[in-house]
Formats: C-alpha cells, structure tokens, sequence
C-alpha cells in the first residue's frame, strides 16, 4: 500500500494525543497551576488535533469532512471521526475545570481515558478490518496501536510529572516497561506478518481470475501501460526493498534509546525532563514503524498485476 | 446509508464470458466514452497526452497466460468491472454515505456529492473495482450504465450497459439473477458460472464463464494422421466403365 505521509503523520500523532489525554483522564498528578494545565493540556490537545488536521490532507473533499460523522454504525472511519471529536469535547470540559478551580474531576478523567482509548482502537480498526490487506487484518494490530499510544502517552507524562512520579511508580520506570511491551508486541507483530500473505489467507491470482481450475496463471499483460489509481494506491512496491533498514531505524529511535533514556533517568532517580527527549525519539521511531505498516501490506488487487 | 439492504428486488449485474472475450478493449473504450458524459463528473484522465498519462477507468481488460499440467498454455483476456456484491466491503466502510447499494436492483453506487474522496472504499473493494478521479477527486466506479438500461430516451435496443452493447464478439451478458429463467441465470447454470475470490466473502453478482477446455491435439490424432491424405482425391467409390478406367491407369503407375 501507498504510504501516504498524512495518514502516517495522523495516526502517530493522534495515537500519541489520545494516550495522553488517557493517562491525564487517570489523574496523574502534574505541575500546579493554571497556566501549567493550559501548556500541558495544550500539548495532548495540539498533537491530537494535528494528527486529525493531517488526515483531512489525504482527503479529495476536506470540506465536506462533517458528513464523515454521519455512518458510525458500519463505517470504522465514521466511528473513528466521532469519537475523536467527542473525546475533544471531553477534554476541554476538563481542562476547563481544571483550569479555572485546579481540580481534576474523577469521573469526567475516567470518561475521557475510555473515549481516547476507544478512540485508538477506532482508528487501528480503519485498518485491521481490510480482510483485502491480511497483514493489517490481523488481531494484535489494534492491540499494537493501543500499546503505542499509551507508550506515547506514559512517556510524556512521566516527562512532565512534577517530581517524575506517576502515582507511586517513577514514571522512567513504567515508560520504560510499556515500551518494551509495545515493541515486543510489534517485533510479534512483524513476525506474524511474514507468514500472513495472501496466499496464507487463501487469494492467488488463481482465485483471483478464477482461472486456477484450468492451471497456473501470471499477468502477460496489464490493461494499462502506464500508472492507475489502483497501482499506485494498491501495487505501490517502492516501500519494500530497505524494509529490513526501516526496521532496524524503527527499532534504534522508537525502542533502544528511549530505553536508554528512560533507565539512566530511572537509575540517576533525577532529570525526568530528558523523557521529553525519549519521546522524541519514540515519535521519531514510530513514523519509521508506520512507514512500514503501509509500504509492507500487501493488498489483494496486487493479485491482477 | 451505507448499511446494506436485506435484499434487493432484482439482482442486476454481468455475465463475463471469458471463452469469447478477444481482449479487443472495445468494453473498456466505450465504458470510458459513455460514462464521461454521463451520471456524475466526467471520467477524467490527468497528463492525457503527455508521457505519464493517468486517468480513471470503470472497465479494464487484463491478459492472462493459464499453463495447464499437461497442455499448451492458453492466453485469456479478463475483462474487470465492479462485481457489484451482495456483501458489498466497499459499502459499509464508508463514513459519509456516498457509498451505497441500491435495494432495488443491487447495483453499487457513489453518491460523488458527498464523497470526501478518502478513497477507503477502494482499499476494500478486493477486486480493483474504484479508481479516483484524478480532477473531480471523488471515487468512481462501475454505475451498471444505471443511466441506460433505466433510460426511455434512447432506443430499447441500448438500455444495456455500454460495454454489453458495444462487445463486438458477445462476451458480456446483462440480465437480473434473481430471476432463474434470466438469459444470464440460466447461462451461468449451464456453464458454471463462478465467482472471483470466493473467499473474501463478497458474494459478487457479476459472475464469470470459463473458458471451454481446448482439445489437446496430441491425445487425439492418430499416429499414422497426414493432413497431406485429406487433400487427396478419393475415387474409391467409382465403379463401372470409370472406375476400370481408374484402376488400370492406376496400375500402369
Ligand atoms: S466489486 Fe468492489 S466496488 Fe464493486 S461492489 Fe464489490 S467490493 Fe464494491
Ligand atoms: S472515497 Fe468517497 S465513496 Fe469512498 S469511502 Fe470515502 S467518502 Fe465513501
Ligand atoms: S456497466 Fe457501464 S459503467 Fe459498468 S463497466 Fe459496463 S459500461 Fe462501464
């Protein structure tokens, strides 16, 4: 598939927005004051509505992007539209409260961490529910945007967190585990991929063409000499030949330094500033990793040519 | 709405008869040529004449080469429009409701007014059914030619799909496949019709003939088979004063 930079730049960094608007619903203690509330809210709002903002650039119509909240009872991307406009809603009702009396109200932070976390399984399920694209259909592929976005989520807050503390656990030492959660999750991921091909799932171009009865087919023709819509969308090949560089670049920037990052700060016990940095590097690492969700999915209309 | 109906009245769609197709184009060329100046936007193309020429199409013809185990290999054009599905994917992905299926005929459409050009439709159509329009930027597809076979402006003998009527050697049928004595039905009965990628679960209408096993000359000549005898006159059934005549000269040499 096309990776398109908009749809990467989107579900990054609305993955990353909603995760922390999750764990801010949890209540994790941050920096007093209103001002403090405003940047930090600002920061989970911003990257939220920029990976929002991104993804009408993939669109041929963005001014007609309202009648996309119209079909959430089939539609995942309808769903997805809806829920991430409602957990906005949410959040600055929050943040709004928060602001003017300091106070973090328990229920309505609850709210909010279910509708980000619904709002991240909306978005993964875009994907996961093209059974034409068996790489993305596959179970733990919400569960690997799920465990990104809380990464994301954990580490910025652990890098704002007065004293580094989320809850009673220093914070360096929970990113850093749902780091290496969220990556082994994805190492998995990429795994089962390998062995989920359209053959695996059962299409070759032999059911394709339903000629398969009579022998084996290939293309000795395509119906056009130049690019279509659907080979540049669909049959999109470029991607794949530094896949293996990709990933070890994927891997360094999203995983080992963060890692690193996260356990000298754990170990110092000092300077949960330098998890800002982490995160950087974290997002740095994800635009490599989504890169690879599309350039790598295979899509059954590459079956034709 | 992009939830798809119980049921549709009719089931309208095409029998593609891949034994008669001669790859020739024709379909897709008047596919182009009726649907550019018919429902919704012209079918644009971008760079026509330039060397990266790119536009939509609704209607394209592949050549495949089919090996059988133990035969020549045969070449096959396979012609491929929308299938118009019954469990259409392409449908209920929609967000806006652009994407619909009628309820009472079956047939697929886009509603390109409220098409936001996302182009998630076409990531679920398995077939390669929904190509952007490169200028307009709204998803376009097969309509069924719905703006003929309805149409009692033109003469009866075109309210067919244009690529139907256009097929120079009969290769697609149109015709309602709810009804089981239709010219389709009963062509799809008798040929086993069958359905591209089963597996994805789609239920296309549109169904596909194959092609009709070719005679494998090497099993069925005789060895001692020479085209060069059939050429020569045969007088063996001459009798009489002619057929002395015949056999003397023949045994002078
Ligand atoms: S062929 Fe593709 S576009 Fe047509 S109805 Fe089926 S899934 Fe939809
Ligand atoms: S491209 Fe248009 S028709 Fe297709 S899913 Fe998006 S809005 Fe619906
Ligand atoms: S039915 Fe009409 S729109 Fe569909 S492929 Fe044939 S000519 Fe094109």
């Amino acid at each position: 598939m096309h990776p398109a930079i908009s749809v990467i730049f989107f579900t990054v960094l609305s993955g990353a927005g909603y995760g922390f608007m999750a764990v801010l619903g949890l209540g994790v203690a941050m920096p007093e004051g209103p001002l403090a509330a405003f940047v930090i809210s600002g920061i989970a709002g911003v990257l939220a509505v920029a990976g929002l903002l991104a993804s009408t650039f993939h669109l041929g119509h963005p001014e007609r992007a309202l009648l996309a909240f119209s079909q959430w009872r089939t539609s995942w991307l309808s769903r997805e539209g809806v829920l991430a406009v409602v957990t906005l809603v949410l959040f600055a009702i929050y943040v709004f409260i928060w602001m003017a009396t300091g106070e973090r109200y328990f229920f309505l932070g609850l709210l909010i961490t279910i509708a980000a976390t619904a709002t991240v399984f909306a978005t993964s399920m875009i994907y996961a529910q093209l059974k034409t694209v068996p790489h993305w259909h596959m179970r733990q592929t919400p569960l690997c945007y799920l465990l990104f976005a809380a990464a994301s989520g954990v580490l910025l807050a652990a890098g704002l967190a007065p004293d580094g503390m989320i809850f009673t656990m220093p914070g360096s030492l929970l990113a850093m585990m749902e780091l290496l959660i969220a990556w082994a999750v994805k190492v998995l991921w990429w795994q089962n991929a390998k062995k989920t091909t359209l053959a695996a799932s059962g299409s070759t171009v032999e059911t394709a063409t339903g000629l398969g009865e009579i022998g084996k087919v290939r293309l000795l023709e395509s119906p056009h000499s130049g690019e279509s819509y659907l080979t540049k969308e669909m049959v999109h090949v470029i991607g794949r030949k530094h896949a293996d560089k990709l990933r070890m670049i994927a891997l360094v920037l999203g995983c080992v330094i963060p890692v690193l990052i996260c356990l000298a700060v754990f170990l110092a016990n000092t300077g949960s500033m330098w998890l800002l940095l982490a995160f950087g590097f974290l997002i740095a690492g994800l635009f490599a990793e989504r890169w690879l969700f599309f350039a790598e999915a295979k899509h059954t209309v590459s079956l034709y040519y | 709405m992009t939830a798809l109906p119980q049921s549709t009245k009719t089931k309208l769609g095409l029998v593609i008869d891949l034994d008669i197709c001669v790859g020739c184009h024709a379909c897709v060329v008047n596919c182009k040529e009726w649907n550019t100046s018919g429902y919704g936007a012209p079918l644009a193309d971008s760079d026509p004449y330039g060397v990266e020429p790119i536009g939509a199409w609704l209607n394209r013809v592949h050549t495949f080469e089919v090996q059988p185990d133990h035969a020549p290999a045969s070449i096959v054009h396979f012609p491929k429009s929308c299938l118009h599905c019954e469990t259409a994917p392409c449908v209920t992905v929609c967000p806006t409701g652009a994407s619909y299926k009628r309820s009472e005929d079956g047939i697929v459409l886009v509603d390109e007014d409220m098409c936001i050009g996302c182009g998630l439709c076409a990531w679920a159509c398995p077939y390669g059914a929904r190509e952007m329009d490169p200028a307009e930027k709204v998803m376009k597809k097969c309509t069924l030619c719905v703006d003929r076979i309805y149409n009692e402006n033109i003469p009866e003998i075109d309210r067919t799909p244009a690529c139907v009527r256009t097929c120079p050697a009969n290769a697609r049928h149109f015709g309602d496949f709810s009804d089981p004595e239709s010219e389709v039905s009963v062509m799809v009965k008798e040929r086993g019709g069958i359905d591209l990628m089963p597996e994805q679960g789609t239920n296309p209408v549109n169904k596909y003939l194959m092609p009709r096993p070719k005679t494998n000359p090497e099993m069925e000549l005789d060895e001692n088979f020479s085209l060069a005898d059939l050429a020569k006159e045969n007088t063996a059934s001459a009798g009489g004063f002619l057929g002395w005549v015949d056999r003397a000269l023949d045994r002078l040499g």
